[in-house]
């Protein structure tokens, strides 16, 4: 598949996840502040992945988990040095840019795009 | 009045599938009330769509409780898709049929059929597919604690498992997929 293709079956599970129109999903839209995704939808996006894809997403693997709770991740509400270390070296679908140039932890949310979406799927293809 | 919109379950295959049936009857207080007779127009008693959600939530909640023994506290997160084209009306059976097409330890998804039978017809016909996410509380993204009583599963329930023909004190859990 090329990333053009897998762009296009992700776009599709967005529009059917969130209920969002095809032109509001482009390769920059944050899926929580631009397309209103809730925790749960994070659960749908994964199972419908994996329909649309035909490979198994393991818990913790697409979205980070657990991070604002770890005090070697988030000290003082700010991403430390070894979180961005860790999270770039086991997630590398994400541009982990915006938490780089802010280190708030409501920054993290910035790097839920859908072109990390398409990435990670890219990866995941590219393995398989 | 109890919160149970299936009157009996017809058929389960653990992990997979679960078929109940919800007869509509005109002796449910609530159907008089939607719609009431209002100036010219007579009562026109319909089963709301809300409640044939919630149906199917049941028949695909008590399948997902199931594969996991009624260990997991199973709460609808999501209503994916909800589609109805008839109205289900008093005399009318309802036929709930749940897929299962995921589940984790997070939570589980299902895909629904709904099948209506009118008073006068020999055989059900489809209505509609409600698909549906649920969670599985103790596993929730923002780690909150919840007893460890399970109230999802009361005895209510228990009770409709029992007269179905389940024991569900004697269920297995089936192995989630890693």
């Amino acid at each position: 598949m090329t990333r053009e293709e897998i762009y296009e079956s992700v776009k599709e599970v967005l529009v059917e996840a969130l209920g969002v129109d095809d032109d509001e999903v482009t390769p920059k839209a944050i899926i929580t502040s631009d397309l209103g995704a809730e925790s749960i939808d994070f659960l749908d996006i994964v199972f419908q992945l994996e329909q649309a894809f035909g490979f198994k997403i393991a818990q913790g693997e697409l979205f980070p988990e657990g991070v604002a709770s770890d005090p070697e991740y988030v000290q003082d509400g700010k991403v430390t040095d070894r979180g961005i270390a860790d999270l770039k070296a086991k997630m590398p679908h994400f541009d982990f840019a915006p938490v780089e140039a802010d280190r708030k932890i409501e920054s993290v949310a910035k790097i839920f795009t859908v072109d990390a979406i398409v990435s990670f799927c890219q990866r995941k293809l590219a393995a398989a | 009045m109890r919160w149970l919109w299936i009157d009996r379950i017809i058929s389960l295959e653990p992990g997979r599938r679960l078929v109940a049936v919800k007869n509509v009857s005109a002796a449910e207080d609530h159907l008089h009330q939607h719609f009431p007779a209002e100036g010219s127009e007579r009562v026109l008693p319909i089963m709301p769509g809300s409640l044939v959600i919630e149906g199917m939530a049941q028949t695909a909640g008590i399948l997902v409780g199931h594969a996991g023994a009624f260990k997991e506290k199973v709460v609808l997160a999501k209503v994916s898709k909800a589609e109805l084209t008839a109205d289900a009306t008093p005399g009318c059976t309802l036929r709930y049929t749940a897929n299962l097409t995921q589940r984790t330890h997070q939570g589980a998804a299902t895909e629904g059929k709904v099948e209506l039978r009118g008073p006068a017809d020999d055989a059900f016909t489809e209505i509609g597919a409600i698909n549906l996410v649920f969670s599985h509380l103790d596993h929730n993204g923002a780690g909150e604690a919840f007893p460890e009583h399970n109230f999802v599963f009361g005895e209510t329930f228990k009770n409709l498992l029992r007269n179905s023909g389940i024991d569900p004190d004697k269920v297995e859990p089936l192995p989630i997929e890693a």
